[in-house]
């Protein structure tokens, strides 16, 4: 297939417009929203080369590349099973709790192998934060919540000052500054996401990761997730992984599109098609494949 | 209108078979045997109990529980109590909670969350589970054949021809028997931690260990806890170890005086134990009321216990 061909078939199913109207539509940006330029190029913080996960025999990602930048929001979208979530756990080295599960190729953070014999994945784990897709606060206080990751970090400075400031940053401050002593379970999912957000920062990292952060709440509590992360890319740099192909596009720099690579013998394995600014994949990808799964054709 | 009124004929249908409730005879005489099942084995409880408490009345009413708890052994059967027997009980599960929670729970911690899932940690585990399935009996010649000689070699032997046949041996073997069943409740309590707080701790940068003190531990807590009240429970009530590692059947009396050391190492009996030879003596009173009185004061202990896990279960218990 030409490109002539694949701008017609994408033109037939949507009516031409031009790129930014048309995204507009498609996504309803919200206001506090950048406009989906091309991103400044900040400093290389993650380089992924040659990534590949087996859980086992599995190989359950095969040989991704890319390049995260510094204060910039990465999404991950892609059908179930493409890796994306494999990928964002090779990150702050999370894989490691699964036994099975070996990487290969080489994740350099700040030019250092994370996969490196002597890397202490628990430092690790202290600079690049994670989001879970399920609000996981612990069974204490909001308040503990947030203290537990520098205390045990060995944070010698104002704590209660430190809860304030993180509870802040994740505009969750006013809500539960009355109750810090009382139990994060009291807290609405949106609330809790929000202070599992607040958790994560707290420890200072430079990353923070997110996996499907606002899959397991409603839209009001999403768009206050997606508000936070704009606020948040200020001091971090963010990668998210999402189902939702309009929070990828109303929240993102840079989008990398995965899909699974069904081989002859059934073996299915994750790669990353396409990996660009998050306006060109949302309105002139350069794969078929990526074209495809945003305009709904597949997955 | 044709379609109306077979529309309205329709409605007429679905009115007559929601009203049409048949009479099910197979369902009522099931339901029916199944209740009398049930009420069979209420039956057979109650009169067990119900023969139980009658039989001890006359000792409680005539002498007073605080007499009969406070009284040791004795061979008149006016005067015999089981304090002796309690202080034997406890002193008993006291050792058994000593050596088997603190192995147990480590050993349930080291399975669960440290070693990996292979062909030899299963291995492991199912013996586990099989040695909390072995007769007591066979953990009473364990400790006759090793513990006893163990006890007797390191000098707690005790004084006279105890030669080891001590309170110590018999807690020790009751600890070997009821450890599976600390690592096998111990286990699942950890399991049932849900991965998502673990997965929480590791992503704050928290080391394993920190994890799970900070986090899997308290989570897991109560229901470690519930598990190990009914270990305990287990260890007061079992009586067949005990008998075979020498426990005293016969009457004796520590002697005005004796020290703790002597207490602890010497002669010693238990509540099982003095239910058993009761129930042999045949001295006047003693088959007919003081052993079920006996019983009476075991199965409290034994039913505290189990309230206490309960309460504890239910005080608790973490909605996830």
């Amino acid at each position: 297939m030409t490109a002539s061909e694949r701008t017609d078939e994408a033109e037939a199913a949507t009516p031409p417009v031009d790129d930014g109207a048309r995204l507009a539509r498609r996504v309803e940006l919200p206001d506090r929203a950048p406009p989906h330029q091309a991103a400044p190029v900040g400093e290389l913080v993650f380089d992924v080369r040659d990534l590949s996960v087996f859980y086992g025999d599995f190989q359950a990602v095969r040989d991704v590349a890319l390049p995260i930048r510094q204060n910039q929001i990465t999404a991950f979208i892609g059908p179930s099973g493409c890796g994306k979530s494999t990928v964002l756990r090779c990150f702050n080295r999370m894989n490691d709790l699964i036994e099975t599960a070996r990487v290969r190729g080489s994740v350099r953070y700040h030019g250092v192998d994370l996969y490196g014999a002597d890397v202490d994945p628990v430092e690790v784990r202290r600079r690049i934060g994670m989001v879970f897709q399920k609000p996981n606060p612990f069974p204490k206080s909001i308040y503990d919540n947030i203290a537990f990751g520098p205390k045990i970090a060995g944070y010698r400075g104002n704590m209660d000052g430190l809860v304030e400031e993180s509870l802040r940053r994740a505009a969750l401050w006013d809500e539960v500054k009355d109750k810090l002593k009382q139990s994060a379970f009291a807290l609405s999912g949106g609330q809790q996401q929000r202070l599992c957000i607040a958790r994560a920062i707290a420890t200072s990292p430079d990353v923070v990761l997110m996996d499907e952060p606002a899959s397991a709440l409603d839209p009001i509590a999403t768009l206050r997730i997606e508000e936070l992360m704009y606020e948040l890319k200020k001091d971090y740099t963010i990668i998210i992984v999402t189902h939702n192909m309009q929070q990828a596009a109303r929240v993102s720099d840079r989008t990398a599109f995965f899909t699974v690579d069904v081989r002859d013998n059934g073996q299915r394995t994750g790669v990353l098609v396409e990996f660009d600014d998050t306006g060109k994949i949302f309105t002139n990808p350069g794969e078929q494949q990526t074209e495809d799964y945003i305009t709904g054709r597949f997955g | 209108m044709a379609t109306r009124a077979a529309s309205v004929s329709a409605t007429d249908v679905v009115r007559q078979n929601l009203r049409g409730k048949k009479f099910s005879f197979g369902g009522i005489v099931f339901e029916a045997f199944l209740l009398l099942m049930l009420l069979t084995a209420l039956a057979i409880l109650v009169t067990l109990i119900a023969d139980i408490v009658a039989g001890a009345l006359p000792v409680f009413r005539e002498r007073g529980v605080v007499d009969f708890v406070t009284s040791p052994l004795s061979l008149a059967g006016d005067t015999a109590g089981v304090s002796t027997a309690i202080l034997g009980s406890v002193s008993l599960t006291a050792i058994v909670a000593l050596v088997s929670f603190p192995i147990g729970i480590g050993a349930a911690i080291y399975l669960e969350e440290y070693a990996s899932d292979n062909r030899v940690t299963r291995f492991i585990g199912t013996n586990i589970r099989n040695l909390a399935g072995v007769p007591s009996i066979v953990y009473g010649l364990l400790g006759l054949a090793v513990i006893v000689e163990l006890v007797d070699v390191i000098g707690l032997g005790g004084p006279g021809t105890t030669n080891g046949r001590n309170v110590v041996a018999a807690g020790l073997t009751m600890a070997i028997l009821v450890l599976p069943i600390v690592i096998i409740t111990a286990t699942e309590a950890l399991r049932a931690v849900p991965s998502s707080i673990r997965e929480a701790g590791f992503g704050v940068g928290a080391t394993r260990w920190e994890v799970i003190r900070h986090h899997v531990l308290p989570s897991a807590a109560p229901g470690i806890l519930t598990g190990t009240i009914l270990t305990l429970a287990r260890a007061f009530g079992e009586t067949a170890p005990l008998l075979l590692i020498g426990v005293a059947t016969g009457f004796f009396s520590a002697g005005a005086g004796a020290s703790f050391f002597d207490q602890l190492t010497g002669k010693y009996t238990a509540l099982p134990v003095v239910v058993f030879s009761w129930s042999r003596q045949p001295t006047e009173g003693f088959q007919d009321n003081l052993a079920p009185a006996a019983i009476i004061v075991l199965l409290v202990v034994l039913f505290t216990a189990n309230a206490a896990a309960v309460l504890l279960r239910n005080r608790y218990e973490r909605k996830w």
